[in-house]
């Protein structure tokens, strides 16, 4: 099942592959009241509802969708059909795509979208949801991995907060990939925003419905995530329902220490602790994230070596060599997170709840022969434990440049106090000279931090330099 | 309160369309005889937050009863007033906490009149608002008190209103006697096409005499059991006091246990239960 969460909407294929529908549109006397918008709830019954626009999923079969008049929901006239193609079918990768109006709709009396589908195997939908409009896409609402059995089901969508549609034009889109490699079809039927009285319960969440807090400076922004809602069904089940950002008002308890837009990007501002909370149509989501800033971040001492003269792995000073990752997260013993941040466009390594953590750049190998030393800036937030080391290793992967083999050479060196301290940059400047073990250094290919009791750190400027 | 299964697909398919053909007539007015009821006992639970139900008109079965109190129920009912109390808006609020408790892994309440409020024919009423979630099962029901017959199920069972928590807009009214109880009672269901029992209240109802037994969902009656129909099955059990029972209980064979994904704690808020007799 290949889940396509990271639809390319801008890249769409509406050229190629648009179907014009104007099918049964009739004029109603109610037509010509005041009301601007149409509140046609039907997307699909038995064809496309008025002005309704089909557009295919860039990479997807652009002929996966049609219009089935044999297999229908309870004997009606039409269905949707979607045939996902197989693995490597040169055809396309998936199927998929989106339904919307060119003139928006007023769905603001409806609360779910709904619709019957069957599938000729046992299978999952990728994503299946509404709200995806070609154009900005404000307000998409969608369930994921939506398990489809080979008879009619009614699903149903919940709609966040209808009162936001009053203009919508995404009235319905889906993406599915083929099931363990192998295409399938499925039928989709009887689509229409309903007002269904037995949704209840709504609960919009933020930062996946948990409190975290997060340690924080002056221009470090972020961004709000885990965003979602549920809806208790009269099935029993708890529908998640992925929810666009643009559903959510935003509010921060301490607008002096952190301030929160509309698209839920935290920026914090000054000292102090703030709590960034949020609601949906007056319903307070569940989970909040506590920002503690420390205040002015005193970034680490900017390089002065020539740029020459540098091999760099992360630093903003310089060019990075090509990095595979900054955190390997190695099972499965690693404990360390990443949350590294941006201050006032210095990005910062941060490595929390740390026990070790390894760079790696071995695509290619680098050979820093020529250089001298290694530079690293290294801040120890909060206060120094007892006992706490730190450690540094630095592998080379040796002339077959991969891990293992026989020709790999390490060499670590441990930091304690009074080297290491907290709530200051540490500049560790180490003379290869200082690293007997690494008795080569011309496929350097990984830095290793690990340590004792030091639990959060910060880390800038790490380059190979020659003086 | 017992299991039921329909035993015939013929008797599930008539039971359906009864209910469909209700559903669609609601605004429809049944023509019932007048009744004249003089209330006889009543509880309107306006006491202060956190209060415990009236002592001189409840009492408490405590714990886990045999076998779950008979259907392998999970929860343990305590007296406490987390899982009893008013919650001073003028209702009791019977709540099923996940808990390790004593030797169960839910708490929960159940009160009932025994031994104060015995009745023989009558109304009995209560309007509350259920719980709702896989496993969750409320009840509001009584039990014949019957000296001659005392155990289950010659003393009598009337089952007003319960409800399994993933069907939140669809309770079943019962009762149960020798011939026609555990999963074979004789029962009807009131099912509720576009709202839920759980998100607002309803008042449930019984009315009972010498020669049927009514159940009614806010006024409108929808299952009458004769008494002819009743002894064409068994014995009729219902010329003797019954007293009145509120629950909550968690899980057992009559809807299966909570998972993972079941919401706790679960509320069911009661806002009367009141009794009458024939004026």
């Amino acid at each position: 099942m290949k889940t396509l969460s990271s639809i390319k909407f801008n890249r769409i294929v509406i050229g190629l592959f648009t179907l014009l529908f104007f099918l049964g549109c009739q004029n109603d006397d109610s037509d010509l009241q005041v009301a601007k918008f149409s509140k046609d709830p039907n997307v699909f019954i038995d064809g496309f509802s008025s002005g309704l626009i089909y557009a295919a999923f860039s990479g997807t079969d652009i002929f996966a969708f049609q219009v089935d008049n044999k297999v229908t929901y309870n004997n009606t006239s039409a269905s949707m059909r979607f045939d996902v193609p197989n693995v490597n079918d040169p055809a396309g990768s998936y199927a998929g795509g989106a339904f919307f109006t060119a003139v928006g709709r007023d769905l603001s009396s409806y609360n779910a979208l709904t619709f019957w589908a069957k599938s000729s195997v046992a299978s999952t939908l990728g994503v299946v949801g509404f709200g995806i409009d070609l154009g900005a896409n404000t307000y998409p609402a969608s369930l994921s991995n939506l398990r489809l059995s080979t008879v009619w089901k009614k699903y149903t969508i919940p709609i966040p907060d209808a009162s936001k549609l009053k203009t919508e034009k995404g009235m319905f889109y889906i993406s599915a990939g083929p099931e363990n490699g192998n295409g399938f079809s499925f039928w989709i039927d009887e689509v229409k925003f309903e007002n269904i009285g037995t949704i209840a319960y709504p609960q919009p969440s933020i930062n996946g419905g948990l409190d975290t807090s997060v340690t924080s400076f002056v221009g470090v922004s972020a961004t709000v995530t885990g965003l979602a809602s549920t809806f208790n069904l009269l099935n029993g089940t708890d529908q998640v329902v992925t929810t666009s950002v643009n559903y959510f008002n935003f509010a921060s308890s301490n607008t002096a220490v952190a301030t929160v837009d509309s698209q839920g990007v935290v920026s914090t501002v000054g000292p102090g602790t703030a709590v960034i909370t949020a609601s949906i149509g007056g319903v307070q989501a569940k989970g909040s994230l506590t920002v503690q800033s420390l205040g002015a971040f005193a970034a680490a001492p900017t390089p002065v070596k020539p740029a020459a003269n540098v091999i760099t792995i992360f630093s903003n000073a310089y060019t990075n060599a090509p990095v595979e990752y900054y955190n390997g997260y190695w099972a499965p013993y690693q404990t360390t997170q990443s949350a590294d941040f941006n201050v006032n466009g210095d990005t910062v390594l941060n490595y929390t709840n740390f026990n070790f953590v390894g760079i790696q750049f071995s695509q290619p190998t680098i050979n820093v022969t020529a250089m001298t030393h290694m530079h690293l800036d290294l801040f120890i937030p909060g206060t120094l434990a007892s006992g706490a080391n730190f450690k540094i290793q630095l592998v080379d992967f040796g002339a077959d440049g991969v891990y293992g083999g026989t020709d790999d050479k390490s060499h670590t060196l441990t930091y304690t106090s009074p080297t290491l301290v907290a709530k200051n940059w540490i500049s560790l400047d180490v003379p290869f000279t200082n690293m007997p073990s690494l008795t080569t250094r011309a496929h350097l290919a990984q830095i290793i931090f690990s340590g004792t009791n030091v639990s959060n750190f910060y880390a800038d400027n790490i380059y190979f330099y020659k003086n | 309160m017992s299991n039921l299964i329909l035993k015939s697909a013929a008797k599930y398919i008539a039971i359906s369309t009864l209910l469909v053909t209700m559903s669609c007539s609601t605004d429809a007015t049944q023509k019932l005889d007048k009744r004249n009821w003089q209330l006889a006992w009543s509880d309107e639970f306006n006491g202060t937050l956190g209060e415990s139900p009236d002592a001189t008109k409840w009492v408490y079965d405590i714990g886990t009863g045999d076998n779950g109190w008979g259907n392998k129920e999970l929860q343990y009912y305590t007296n406490r007033p987390q899982n009893i109390s008013m919650d001073g808006a003028g209702n009791l609020v019977i709540t099923a906490i996940k808990e390790n408790f004593q030797t169960a892994s839910y708490t929960s309440a159940r009160i009932k009149t025994k031994g104060i409020l015995e009745q023989k024919y009558g109304r009995f009423e209560a309007r509350l608002k259920t719980p709702y979630g896989l496993g969750l099962w409320p009840a509001f029901w009584m039990l014949g008190d019957n000296a001659e017959f005392p155990t289950w199920p010659t003393c009598g069972e009337i089952d007003i209103m319960e409800l399994r928590g993933q069907q939140p807009n669809i309770i079943q009214s019962s009762i149960h006697g020798p011939g026609y109880y555990g999963a074979d009672p004789i029962t009807g269901k009131n099912t509720l096409i576009d709202s839920r029992y759980d998100t607002d209240f309803h008042v449930f109802a019984v009315e009972w005499d010498e020669s049927k037994i009514d159940f009614f969902v806010d006024d409108y009656l929808f299952k009458r059991i004769e008494r002819s129909e009743v002894e064409a099955r068994g014995n009729w059990v219902f010329d003797h006091p019954f007293y009145m029972i509120l629950n909550v209980a968690v899980g057992g064979n009559f809807l299966g246990n909570p998972n993972s994904l079941t919401p706790f704690p679960q509320k069911m808020t009661i806002d009367y239960v009141r009794a009458y007799k024939k004026g």
